[in-house]
């Protein structure tokens, strides 16, 4: 009696096992329905939480407008919150590849985070790919072939307004700037370019970083009286110094001009203080871009708002991707192939078209704006096509 | 530098002095009278801000906003310390500090909750918005003049409170024995309740005077916070006297710090407090 119970129950229990088996070997059989990881790891808190949001809406709108699908792939996505931390940086970043096992890592905006995260993503051949943070270094010494980056070189905009400055014979300049790498490596471009051109950089003044305090500096510029001033602020800070700036009386008598990121995202706070101010950036409004009108429309009827140069980037950084991911067909195992289409990708960006140099940094134009009530308005093409010379690096 | 530049500069440091004493008198009030130590401080300087932002876009006017917000402030202060602080009494600094270190991170997500975590910038009343030729190219903002008039004219009045009056005699008697001054009749709980709400508005009232010369932006609590710690320890716990004093002096600090030694101008207001520790270790005046 026993015994035939046991073999029964040996019947039912092996067809369900059977069963179980055939089960998950179904999805195996369609081919590229395997979902692509993507490992999102930027500011969602903190002063930089807007420009998270932005790079995070303009990935996103990329993948929608490819039919929820990147490259033909669909799209899973693991977010990390970096706290624009650069301590956390590394424990966050292998969080990422390490635990989640992501495809591809794309972050961040702040360039102290960036640069721990490019040194983790170098030693474990992830992909990384990063949508604003400027730090020369990205696509200088620590280049790489897994490294990518759809925004800017700190370089660029500060190298364009220094050929700007040096046009309109401004000969004696000031600049001012944050202590910290960012800062100085947009004077060190800007310096470049407008000494070249026969200009000279009376002083160097530099703050501590994220120090906001700029009186005594204003009071050493007035004191200085050179023929024009060059900064690089960003954010809280570029909306008070802007608004100092011009409480100080100095906006009529110096003239103050700086790399875009002084009056992107910070019109509507910094008022009248801005009006008529000249800066340099790839992206700017107004441009006569099929493109762009196309990605504002679908920006602002998705999101409700207007997309900024950190939407764009965002945006690019997913086609990027996408190129790659069309031409392996969703098999991110064949890094080498996927790699070489990403390099020699032409990307159809709002901000015009654009590739990548060969330690993978765009190669872009540099507009020159004016801010015209609340919009940085193109005026001209500061730089056209413009490479970060990459120095220090090896590839 | 010649002589102008050098008096701009020092009207730049007593004006940034002057506006570190009144957020960082909040700070040493409750620290010195109520013995707690509030890390959420530098929250509510950051919340004044904000409410000058959003009452300022809802009314139109900054003074009418300003008042407003002194109002709400208090009644926050009011509640905060009814609801949270008066359990913090009997325990240590530690748990003081954990409680108001969570309410740091609570603030920051409710502030994001609600408005977001754009910049914003608040406009310059339009009669106070002149600026006065100081020299051929540079004029100073009117603006500027009077947040430290109010600050002179506040730490007067907090002076006067503290001394002259019967409430600040209460006060200080319930920071030195507090069970004595129960047991005299005297209602210290409601006493305390007052002295946190005044120590919240105050903070929250910096926020909303410096609102228009600084920026309103996440975050913007956190490094005010730090310098307002540096002012109490100067100062000495509980000094009103003294917060101002070493206002003045870490004003100086850091203006002249970043004019004639700019590589290291991170670092003279922190050598500033460690000589004075080393001096005087409980901070330059010890009584309120």
């Amino acid at each position: 009696m026993s015994h035939e119970v046991n073999r029964r129950q040996f019947l039912i229990s092996s067809a369900a096992v059977a069963a179980g088996l055939a089960l998950p070997s179904a999805p195996l059989f369609a081919q590229g329905a395997k979902k692509v990881r993507v490992g999102l790891m930027l500011p969602y808190t903190g002063t930089y939480a807007a420009l998270g949001n932005a790079i995070t809406n303009g990935f996103k709108l990329a993948v929608e407008q490819g039919g929820g699908k990147l490259g033909g792939s669909e799209v899973e996505y693991f977010t990390v919150d970096d706290e624009s931390d650069a301590a956390k940086a590394p424990e966050n970043a292998n969080k990422l590849i390490k635990r989640d096992n992501v495809d591809v890592l794309v972050g961040t905006v702040h360039s102290g985070v960036a640069l721990a995260m490019t040194r983790v993503a170098r030693e474990a051949k992830a992909l990384l790919i990063v949508p604003n943070a400027g730090a020369d270094e990205i696509t200088g010494p620590l280049c790489a072939p897994n490294i990518f980056r759809t925004s800017f070189s700190a370089w660029q905009p500060a190298y364009a307004m220094g050929n700007v400055m040096a046009e309109r014979k401004h000969k004696n300049v000031v600049t001012l700037s944050w202590k910290y790498s960012f800062g100085e490596q947009s004077v060190a471009g800007f310096k470049e370019a407008f000494e070249k051109a026969g200009g000279k950089v009376v002083k160097e003044l530099y703050l501590p970083f994220p120090n906001v305090e700029f009186q005594p500096y204003l009071t050493e510029i007035a004191a200085l009286k050179p023929d024009a001033v060059f900064v690089f602020f960003a954010g809280g800070g570029a909306v008070k110094f802007v608004k100092d700036y011009a409480a100080a009386g100095l906006k009529s008598t110096i003239p103050l001009y700086g790399s875009g990121f002084l009056t992107d995202g910070t019109l509507e706070a910094q008022g009248d203080a801005a009006e008529g101010l000249l800066t340099t950036l790839h992206y700017a409004d107004g441009l006569d871009i099929p493109k762009d009108k196309e990605f504002r429309a679908a920006y602002a009827s998705a999101f409700k708002m207007q997309p900024d140069v950190y939407a764009v980037q965002g945006y690019d950084a997913a086609q990027l991707f996408a190129t790659g991911l069309a031409a392996v067909k969703g098999d991110v195992g064949k890094r080498d192939e996927l790699v070489k289409a990403m390099e020699s990708a032409t990307i159809d960006s709002p901000r015009g078209k654009f590739t990548l140099s060969k330690a993978h940094n765009p190669v872009q134009d540099i507009y020159l704006r004016k801010v015209e009530g609340k919009e940085n308005k193109v005026v001209s093409v500061a730089a056209k096509a413009l490479a970060d010379p990459a120095r220090g690096c090896r590839m | 530098m010649d002589l102008t530049t050098f008096l701009i500069q020092l009207l730049n440091a007593l004006q940034y002095g002057l506006l570190l004493f009144l957020v960082a008198s909040g700070l040493t009030l409750i620290f010195g009278i109520m013995g707690i130590i509030n890390l959420a401080h530098g929250s509510f300087y950051m919340m004044g801000a904000y409410m000058a932002f959003a009452l300022t876009s809802a009314t139109g006017n900054l003074f009418v906003a300003i008042l407003l917000g002194i109002v709400l402030s208090a009644l926050i202060g009011f509640l905060l310390e009814w609801g949270l602080f008066s359990r913090l009494y009997k325990r240590d600094h530690l748990d003081q500090v954990l409680l108001t270190y969570g309410l740091i991170l609570m603030f920051e997500e409710i502030r994001s909750m609600i408005v977001g975590d754009d910049v914003h910038g608040v406009r310059i009343p339009e009669i106070l918005s002149a600026s006065i030729q100081l020299s051929e190219t540079l004029s100073y903002p009117v603006y500027r003049l009077f947040m430290s008039a109010v600050c002179i004219v506040l730490a007067v009045l907090m002076y006067w409170l503290i001394r002259h009056t019967r409430l600040g005699m209460m006060i200080r008697a319930g920071s030195s024995n507090r069970e004595m001054v129960q047991s005299l009749g005297i209602n210290i709980d409601l006493i305390y309740r007052l002295v946190f709400a005044l120590g919240v508005t105050l903070a929250a009232f910096a926020g909303m005077l410096a609102a228009p010369v600084s920026s309103v932006y996440p975050g913007m609590g956190n490094q005010v916070l730090i310098i307002c710690f540096v002012v109490v320890v100067i100062g000495g716990v509980g000094s009103v006297w003294g917060a101002l004093v070493a206002a003045l002096l870490i004003g100086l600090a850091d203006t002249f710090g970043k004019v004639i030694i700019p590589d290291f101008a991170g670092l003279t207001v922190y050598l500033l407090m460690a000589v004075v520790l080393l001096w005087r270790p409980e901070g330059i005046f010890r009584r309120i």
